[in-house]
């Protein structure tokens, strides 16, 4: 069968670890855009990011919103991953009609 | 109704069952599955009972249906949809089976037989044309050379003997043979040298390997063969070469003498090894026939035989009576079940055409019956884990109701993480609505059998962790801000410099804005970023599973209260239910007062006088109570009073029971002689029985009812009486504290599955968030997979089940030693669809 690469179950869990992925990343990425407090820490921060210098604040802020869509980046990666899970999926279905 | 608190009601009963529709009404019975058959044949051996002959023909038949699945599972044919269940077949019907198999099992050998001769036959043939096609290039490349020329590199030691050259040898009259075979590869080189070593010489060896793999006959598998030549002088040496060659199993053909006798061989064994392979299809085909054509009703029959043998098993359990036409059998039968069991037997006598019908007569007993507890595919999972740690007790209080909520609360509050939860809830909901899937249902695997059959418990375990989760606000380690934190930093430091010169800010509450009230649901979500998070988060998990703990076990103290009630024993409801009750609620239940005191009546202003509830608690044993300044006004004479009652209520607990037990028997003793006049005046057993009752429920008899009829002498041992209350008030007041502290591993777990999560995060996570490279994006995907692989196999799973171990060992020792005793026996019904088959087992269906 052309394209069979993966068999029954690494599809299903690509199918599974995929769609958590998505569902995981997206919210990362969400809450890494509205700038929320807890992340902080994986937010890559550098020391002179602490300085008392203008705008510091503004760096941080794009600093999270690099990493925000960094995460919806990873996301959309996942989709494909997702969706080349599924296709294997469809032709080990087909397969297992096709020998009996 | 109430089956699932208690249990239902058992009776013994007798069936009279006419010889001739015995069978019948066992066939229905069996199909229904409501009865249990006790062996009324004890002492009777297995071979020397009355059915063992039927009993050997299914055995018989059972061979013979292994032969052929292992045969159907040879050949790789699938069995058909295994939907049918057809009844157990009538005796009269069972010879039509017995033939029908011996017929198909001689088919079958003779058939396999033949198939391994031609096979057999065709290797021969084959071995002989490559023989025949690799010596001709020996003879043609021999024949090139010279004939003097020996070529005999390997045997250098040749050259310093007499060479006996061709001529010579002609000369000597000496006939030159030739032996040709084959053999296997791995033997030619010491075939070679044991030639070498015997015949000096006098034999040429030309060998060449056979490209293609030959199969072996005796073992089946492919092996590489070698054709060989040997060319020797003389009938002697040629003695000694056949000699050497049935040792090393060579398999020898002979070997033409002539070019044209060669060719004449060779084109014969073409057009046999062509007829050959035609007659082994066909004969494959055939074979393959009658085993499709068997396959079709295999599985009818192998239901059929193992129903049959299943009834003549539970036939043999029965005893004839007097007239030897009747068969008598003792049941154990729920009442309930009473008139469903008359209708299987009218069944069973119409089936089988009687003209008597056997009939149910329901016998008294003092035998303790086994204990049914009807549950339905929701309730089977909690039921089988409270039954794990013992049966039920006949008649006695089930925990299962309430270790359906318990025992997932207990599990999510050492499990509370919101992400986890929700996958662990996902993950069972998948289970639960593919339970009809026939895939699913019947895979062999063991462990994924486990998780499947405790679909619904880790369905409620998911569900009430995400509960906790939200509690706790712990969502893979990260909290989350829903309703929007009550603690403002902003209100704390004016300055701003003040923030931006300190590496750790406090946030002190007395403040006025920094704490604007409390989060409504869980844990303020700006713990997750405080230093002294742990601190905060120990003291309140501490107290929650000494708060749990207490209510679990009190629970559990009432709960004996129905087994008090329902067994008749109200004595026991004064003397060992009232003191249990006041000890540990005198003692731990003070406590969880204390800390609901210092929980309400303490807050931000006070805090620093807030006193150690340790150091109250301890100094209320020691009676200290002017060490420390009181909780609140009285509390000296509080505790001094609670420490009286439970100090008293160890000697009422130790004391009670025997002595009143013991007043009971003394006292009534003229009463007990009236009585057994009474008991010699009536001599119907019917009414003895209902006397025997009737005392039973005034409490007269010894304290635990599952022991045999024989006591009813009305023996009472106050020494044996007091020892057992002795270990029963030692057992329950240490076991009281050592019972509240094991509680604490509800803190422990909960606490280890935090700090397990964070890391998780820390050092996997992070990694691929913090990337600050352009390619750091596509670093992030591998490291979530990594992530979620981690996440699943050690916090879902190692947690899972740890925290699953420690939620029923707490249910199994705390909560249950307080009111469950476990020491029934489970009802096993005489049912078709409960018994085990062999062929399952072996994985031939």
């Amino acid at each position: 069968m052309r394209g069979l690469i993966c068999g029954p179950k690494l599809a299903a869990c690509g199918i599974v670890l995929s769609v958590w992925g998505v569902i995981m990343l997206a919210m990362l990425g969400i809450f890494f855009t509205v700038h929320s407090a807890g992340l902080i820490e994986d937010v890559p921060l550098t020391e002179n990011d602490f300085d008392p210098n203008t705008n510091s604040i503004q760096k941080i802020y794009e600093l999270y919103n690099k990493v925000g869509y960094n995460c919806f980046i990873a996301a959309a990666v996942y989709v494909f991953v997702g969706g080349f899970s599924c296709c294997q999926m469809k032709l080990n279905k087909k397969k297992e009609y096709l020998v009996q | 109704m109430c089956s699932l608190l208690r249990g239902e009601e058992m009776c013994l009963a007798q069936l009279f069952l006419q010889s001739g529709s015995a069978y019948d009404c066992i066939s229905e019975l069996g199909e229904l599955g409501l009865v249990e058959f006790r062996d009324l044949n004890p002492s009777v051996n297995a071979f020397q009972r009355k059915y063992v002959n039927e009993i050997k023909k299914c055995e018989e038949m059972e061979r013979i249906l292994g032969y052929l699945l292992r045969e159907i599972k040879k050949a790789d044919i699938s069995l058909p949809e295994r939907d049918v269940n057809p009844v157990a077949p009538l005796p009269k019907h069972v010879m039509t089976i017995m033939e029908q198999l011996q017929r198909l099992e001689v088919e079958l050998g003779e058939v396999t037989r033949n198939k391994e001769k031609l096979q057999k036959n065709l290797l021969e043939l084959t071995e002989y044309t490559h023989m025949l096609r690799i010596t001709r290039n020996f003879v043609q490349r021999t024949a090139e050379r010279e004939p003097l020329q020996v070529q005999y590199e390997e045997f250098p030691f040749l050259e310093k003997d007499t060479v006996m050259d061709y001529s010579s040898m002609q000369r000597l009259g000496a006939k030159l043979g030739f032996i040709s075979g084959l053999i296997h590869r791995v033997k030619i080189e010491a075939f070679e040298r044991m030639l070498w070593r015997v015949c000096k010489g006098y034999t040429i060896l030309s060998y060449a390997e056979i490209d293609e793999y030959l199969e072996d006959p005796d073992t089946g598998e492919p092996t590489k063969s070698v054709v060989f030549l040997i060319s020797y002088w003389g009938d002697q040496i040629g003695q000694k070469v056949k000699k050497i060659c049935d040792c090393y199993h060579c398999h020898l053909y002979p070997y033409p003498s002539s070019n044209e006798e060669r060719n004449d061989v060779v084109e014969g064994l073409r057009t046999r090894i062509q007829d050959l392979h035609t007659v082994l299809h066909r004969t494959e085909d055939y074979l393959r026939q009658v085993l499709i054509k068997a396959s079709e009703s295999v599985y009818t029959w192998v239901v059929q035989v193992k129903k049959m043998k299943a009834i003549y098993y539970i036939l043999n359990l029965c005893s004839f009576d007097v007239t030897n036409k009747c068969l008598i059998a003792e049941v154990w039968c729920p009442i309930n079940d009473i008139p469903m069991l008359r209708r299987a037997l009218e069944e069973g006598s119409r089936k089988s055409g009687a003209t008597v019908p056997s009939f149910v007569n329901r016998i008294p007993t003092t035998d303790t019956p086994p204990t049914l507890i009807r549950t339905n595919k929701f309730t089977s999972g909690f039921q089988n884990i409270v039954d794990a740690y013992g049966v039920g007790t006949y008649r006695e209080v089930n925990p299962a109701p309430f270790t359906i909520i318990t025992f997932p609360f207990l599990f999510a509050v050492m499990f509370g993480d919101l992400g986890h939860g929700i996958i662990m809830a996902v993950f069972a909901f998948w289970m639960v609505l593919y339970e009809n899937d026939r895939k699913l249902k019947n895979t062999r695997n063991e462990i994924w059998n486990t998780f499947f059959e405790g679909r619904y418990i880790i369905l409620m375990m998911g569900l009430f962790s995400i509960y906790t989760g939200l509690i706790y606000n712990d969502c893979f380690s990260k909290s989350l801000n829903i309703f929007g934190s009550g603690w403002s930093v902003k209100a704390m430091y004016k300055d701003i410099n003040d923030i931006r010169e300190n590496r750790v800010l406090m946030l002190d509450p007395n403040v006025t804005g920094v704490f604007r009230g409390p989060y409504p649901l869980g844990i303020d979500p700006i713990w997750n970023l405080a230093t002294n998070r742990l601190t905060f988060l120990n003291s309140y998990k501490m107290k929650m599973s000494v708060i749990l703990g207490v209510i679990h076990m009190s629970f559990g103290v009432v709960l004996s209260t129905y087994n008090h009630l329902y067994f008749r024993k109200k004595y026991n409801l004064y003397l060992v239910f009232l003191p249990e009750l006041l000890f540990l609620l005198c003692l731990f239940g003070y406590l969880v007062f204390m800390i609901f005191y210092k929980w309400l009546f303490f807050s931000a202003k006070n805090s620093r006088q807030a006193p150690s509830i340790l150091i109250h608690f301890i100094n209320m044993f020691l009676m200290q109570g002017d060490a420390v300044q009181p909780l609140y006004p009285g509390q000296t004479g509080l505790q001094v009073f609670l420490v009286v009652i439970a100090v008293f209520s160890v000697p009422v607990l130790l004391l009670g029971k025997p002595i009143y037990l013991y007043w009971l028997h003394n006292g009534s003793h003229h009463l007990r002689m009236y009585r057994g006049y009474e008991r010699v005046r009536r001599n119907s057993e019917e009414e003895v029985y209902l006397m025997r009752a009737h005392d039973m429920e005034e409490g007269n008899s010894h304290s635990d009812l599952s022991s045999s009829g024989e006591h009813h002498t009305e023996e009472f041992d106050f020494a044996d009486e007091f020892l057992h209350q002795a270990i029963h008030t030692i057992e329950f007041c240490l076991g009281c504290i050592s019972n509240t502290a094991s509680y604490l591993r509800l803190w422990a777990l909960s606490l280890a599955h935090a700090q397990l999560s964070e890391v998780l995060w820390a050092m996997v996570m992070r990694i691929g968030l913090r990337m600050d490279t352009t390619l750091g994006v596509f670093f992030l995907v591998p490291v979530f997979g990594l992530f979620a692989v981690l996440t699943v196999s050690i916090l879902l799973v190692m947690e899972g089940l740890s925290a699953f171990l420690h939620a029923l060992r707490l249910h199994w020792v705390e909560f249950q030693n307080k009111f469950y005793s476990g020491t029934g026996v489970k009802f096993s019904p005489f049912s078709f669809s409960l018994l085990p088959s062999s062929f399952e087992n072996d994985g031939l269906l």
